[in-house]
């Protein structure tokens, strides 16, 4: 079986401006695979060139192994939900989901056909009749799908569709997107600047950055075991600390800075002497009540706390400027901490990553 | 009295003063035109008369010229909608750097006097005639011909204005929507973009007709022995005055006065019904969202 | 009748050729075709598109716009010829129709064409004073429609400020005729009350005509002063009061700033329509040419001199393209901005 969808080391450039430089991935069929990255990073760049919008410049693309080179986006077994949804407002429900097929020429008993099956689908069975205009922004959305899937694209193309609304319904629309993938089991490909969306709804995820792709991997792997600092720092909270790599072995590297000794995992192969990045998570920091220094030592005083019910978040200065955050689970037991209290943090090897020095995500 | 009302009164009288001046002249002119003296005066008043309304609908060459000028404005509606409208969707597709050559040369029309564009539309097709060695009956020479040609030359920039205006609220991403989901070019122009710019093509269409109709300055170049309604009334008024000529005035007047009135309660009845669509639409979808039902299978 | 079923036959034909060559150029793999369907033009608008938006926008500006007007203007650099000469050895470029208009006849014993330079001059200088005149007279209605009236009694006034310029001009003019004629109102009532005795003719003396011209544009000059003044956030009036700013003060320095665009747009209209003008001096001027382009018109259809006439032409489009220039340089307002 061939697979969904090739992107051949594409490049795309408008005049000296490099969009996307060297794009080189495949994503399966019926796979809901995500871009992620800040605005301007390519990403919808790259999604407009699946569609055919934009045009290569270096690099091709295929689509279940055809060469998509010179055939128009309306010829593409695609179909592409915009931001904004695009859809059209003089018409009403039921013809904006049958656009596709009244362009095909399908008749109209099959059109109407069709789009009350999709209607039902989306559960407006009874609102084919309205106009866009009397639809809630939810309702919108699912239009927006319906009227996609209705020209049965191979690859459905989601352009950052939910960040119009609110924050409520757009978490409920994660689910749905997902279980609407499912159920029609196509492939997605979906772009978002927002990491909670492509982490809860993607089989896989490239993470873009300066027209670059990052990483590509499953959302654990992306989160645990990030390959760039771009990576480590874009997707979730991260603690950097810079430094030089002082010594190896098959597994660790341990960087020395101002809090003397750190160790982490050394995945991308660095050597010593190298400038890296020791990356931590909030969450993988403890307090460290020992009298001897442990491994991983890091002295710090309190900055100030936040308390957010189930999680409890430790700003802290450290030796550097960046102040250090900690996260612990509520288990219920008060902490008595004030601000400009010392506070000893530690953390296991295993879960910190020490990697090459290169772009940060901006907070 | 205070100074601000003397101010306030000093306002309103010369705002009197102002639409006394712009309709003075026409009231006049409609009190002529029942009055029985045989030249056109609204003093003294002799008698009361209708007898002047009868005579102009009984001027063969009034009635030719209303003919004449009609074939004119239909041929200008045809021939300068559709050129504003691609002059309007070619504004966003020049290259920016011949973006404001092509502005200056689409509007210029609009800034030139009318007598200049009706001398150089004769003086083009009269030599274009010589050169390919036209007959004297074929379409170079044609006052109707030339006519639609030289006014539809300024009026195609007026219409491209008015949808350069529509244009402005359109979002472009429905024509890739339309693309994407299978139409072809010619679809999308006829689906997505004719039927949002259908308001704007029927007011260019009114706006084209009436100023073609009311054209005197470049039909009066390119007419050559046609007559349009303009032109006969312009022969009319200088060979001599006949309060008929005011009656026809009172019955323009009151035509366009009535359609405007028209116009105006169809558009606010309209305006309430979108109103009331709007705020009813507004209430169900805020509804809406809070029970949306599951999705349901296939 | 013949004239409709050419015009008919060429739309048609036009309409036939390009629904024909469209599906020839789609289907066809031939290099034409490769190459047209090549350019990023027509892949953005489709073959149909593309051929309807150069199509009618190069009639348009080519044999619309540019060609008549490069023709006119070549057209006066020749001798007037008959047809037959077109072409031949004698059509050759001369400054003669230029020469006319300053130097007359060579016959003639005055230096300069005193005639028609005076009418030229009139005509531009009239205008200028219409122009102003207007100005002064629609600033105050623009401002208090936009910024003091309130939203009935505004609306109201908007429609009947655009009543009197849905009536056709000649009528207009007409009107003024039957006020200003030897028997007009004016007269009559002059007369009755016994003020004087033989009427004045104000037609002879151009009053009529100066008045006539005055009244025929001025609508044009209110309505865009009006929209640019109504974008004007009233507030920026009220500090300027509520900084102690006189009346005067706060109209040069918050509001006409402000509505320069629209000023601008107003003079040019007026200006350009009134040098224009040619219905309103046909009717109400005197027996003698009083404004440029009735002398233009005379060429044309008494006097036989196409030629001499497109110079006068030309003549009186330089005029108005110097003045549309001026009006931007002071205003610092694009074209754009006028013509709105």
């Amino acid at each position: 079986m061939s697979s969904g969808v090739d992107l051949d080391h594409i490049s795309i450039k408008f005049g000296d401006f490099t969009a996307v430089d060297d794009a080189n991935l495949t994503i399966e069929r019926g796979e809901f695979f995500s871009f992620l990255g800040p605005s301007g990073c390519g990403k919808t760049t790259i999604l407009r060139a699946v569609s055919g919008f934009n045009e290569l410049s270096e690099g091709s693309i295929r689509i279940n192994g055809v060469d998509m080179k010179g055939i128009g986006p309306n010829k593409r077994p695609t179909a592409l939900i915009f931001q904004n949804l695009a859809l059209f407002p003089l018409m009403t429900v039921s013809e904006n989901i049958a656009f596709g097929l009244e362009v095909a020429g399908v008749k109209l008993a099959d059109r109407r056909k069709r789009a009350g099956e999709l209607l039902k689908l989306i559960a407006l069975g009874d609102q084919g009749d309205k106009k866009i205009s009397e639809l809630s922004g939810g309702q919108k959305q699912r239009v927006a799908i319906a009227r996609a899937l209705a020209v049965e694209p191979e690859v459905l193309l989601l352009d950052e569709p939910l960040s119009a609304l609110d924050l409520k319904l757009r978490q409920h629309m994660r689910t749905e997107l997902r279980n609407i993938q499912q159920r029609v089991g196509i492939t997605f490909i979906y772009i978002t600047h927002d990491q909670g969306e492509a982490l809860t709804m993607s089989d896989r995820i490239a993470v873009m950055s300066a027209g670059i792709i990052q990483q590509v991997g499953d959302g654990a792997t992306i989160y645990n075991n990030p390959r760039t600092s771009f990576v480590a720092s874009f997707v979730g909270e991260n603690n950097p600390f810079f430094g030089k790599v002082t010594k190896t072995d098959d597994k660790y590297a341990v960087i020395e800075n101002e809090h003397g000794s750190l160790r982490g995992c050394n995945n991308q192969g660095l050597k010593i002497g190298d400038d890296a990045i020791l990356f931590i998570r909030p969450e993988s920091l403890a307090l460290y009540n020992g009298k001897k220094p442990a491994e991983n030592h890091i002295e710090t005083s309190v900055l100030s706390q936040e308390f957010e019910g189930q999680s409890v978040h430790l700003h802290m200065k450290g030796s550097g400027d960046k102040a250090i955050v900690m996260s612990s689970t509520n288990d219920g037991s008060p902490i008595a901490l004030t601000q400009g209290d010392g506070v000893k943090l530690t953390f296991n090897a295993d879960r910190a990553v020490v990697l090459p020095v290169g772009e940060l995500a901006d907070e | 009295m205070t100074s601000e009302k003397i101010n306030k009164y000093m306002v309103r009288f010369y705002i009197a003063l102002f639409f006394l001046y712009l309709f003075g002249p026409l009231i006049m002119m409609g009190i002529s035109s029942f009055n029985t003296t045989t030249y056109p005066t609204a003093y003294p008043i002799e008698g009361f008369t209708t007898k002047w309304f009868t005579k102009p609908a009984n001027d063969r060459m009034m009635i030719k010229g209303i003919m004449t000028s009609l074939w004119i404005g239909i041929g200008v509606i045809c021939l300068a909608v559709p050129i504003g409208l691609a002059a309007a969707l070619m504004m966003t597709q020049v290259p920016k750097k011949m973006q404001s050559i092509y502005y200056t040369i689409v509007v210029s029309p609009v800034l030139m006097p009318g007598v200049i564009l009706g001398i150089s539309t004769l003086v083009f097709w009269d030599r274009l005639g010589v050169w390919i060695d036209a007959d004297y009956d074929s379409i170079f020479y044609r006052g109707i011909f030339l006519t639609i040609i030289g006014q539809s030359t300024f009026i195609s920039a007026y219409c491209m204005l008015v949808f350069l205006a529509r244009l402005q609220r359109f979002d472009r991403t429905q024509e890739e929507a339309a693309l994407d989901l299978g139409a072809t070019h010619v679809q999308v122009f006829w689906k997505i973009l004719v039927p949002f710019l259908r308001p704007a093509i029927a007011s260019a269409a009114v706006l084209a007709f009436l100023t073609s109709f009311e054209n005197y300055n470049t039909t009066l170049f390119t007419k050559q022995a046609e007559n349009t309604l303009t032109t006969v009334l312009a022969g009319k008024v200088r060979l001599g005055t006949d309060p008929s000529l005011s009656a026809l005035a009172v019955v323009i007047v009151a035509i366009t006065i009535i359609g405007a009135i028209a116009h105006e309660i169809y558009r606010r009845r309209e305006q309430r019904i979108a109103d009331a669509a709007a705020e009813a639409a507004k209430h169900a979808a805020m509804e809406a969202d809070k029970n949306m039902a599951p999705i349901g299978s296939l | 009748m013949s004239d409709f079923t050419s015009i008919f036959m060429a739309v048609f034909l036009a309409v036939l050729l390009a629904i024909v060559l469209a599906p020839m150029v789609q289907k066809n793999g031939t290099v034409l075709s490769e190459y047209i369907r090549g350019i990023t033009f027509v892949q953005r608008n489709g073959i149909f598109l593309s051929t309807y938006l150069i199509g009618a926008v190069l009639l348009w500006i080519v044999v619309m716009i540019i060609l008549p007007q490069l023709y006119m203007i070549d057209f006066s650099f020749r001798h007037n010829l008959p047809p037959s000469k077109i072409g031949g050895p004698e059509d050759v470029y001369t400054l003669k129709n230029y020469a006319y208009l300053l130097f007359g006849r060579e016959s003639d014993d005055a230096m300069f064409n005193w005639l028609h330079l005076k009418v030229f001059v009139r005509t531009i200088v009239a205008s200028i004073l219409i122009t102003g005149l207007a100005f002064v007279l629609c600033y105050p209605i623009a401002y208090y429609l936009a910024q003091t009236a309130k939203g009935s009694i505004a609306r109201l006034f908007l429609v009947c400020l655009i009543v009197p310029f849905w009536v056709n001009e000649i009528l207009r003019a007409f009107s003024f005729r039957i006020l200003f004629g030897s028997s007009g109102l004016i007269n009559s009532v002059l007369i009755s009350m016994g003020i004087m005795d033989t009427p004045i003719d104000f037609i002879k003396a151009d009053v009529a005509m100066y008045a006539g011209l005055s009244y025929a544009y001025i609508l044009l000059m209110i309505f865009p002063i009006y929209n640019a003044i109504e974008s004007l956030d009233h507030a920026q009036v009220e500090a300027a009061r509520d900084l102690g700013s006189p009346w005067w003060r706060i109209h040069w320095r918050v509001v006409m700033p402000h509505a320069k665009p629209g000023i601008a747009s107003g003079c040019t209209m007026v200006f350009m329509l009134t040098a224009g003008a040619l219905a309103v001096p046909q009717i109400l001027g005197g027996p003698s040419s009083l404004w440029f382009t009735q002398i233009i018109f005379d060429w044309f259809f008494t006097g036989g001199d196409w030629t001499r006439g497109s110079a006068y032409a030309f003549v009186l489009l330089g005029a108005c393209i110097i003045f549309v220039m001026a009006v931007m340089k002071i205003f610092k307002v694009n074209l754009g901005e006028i013509a709105k």
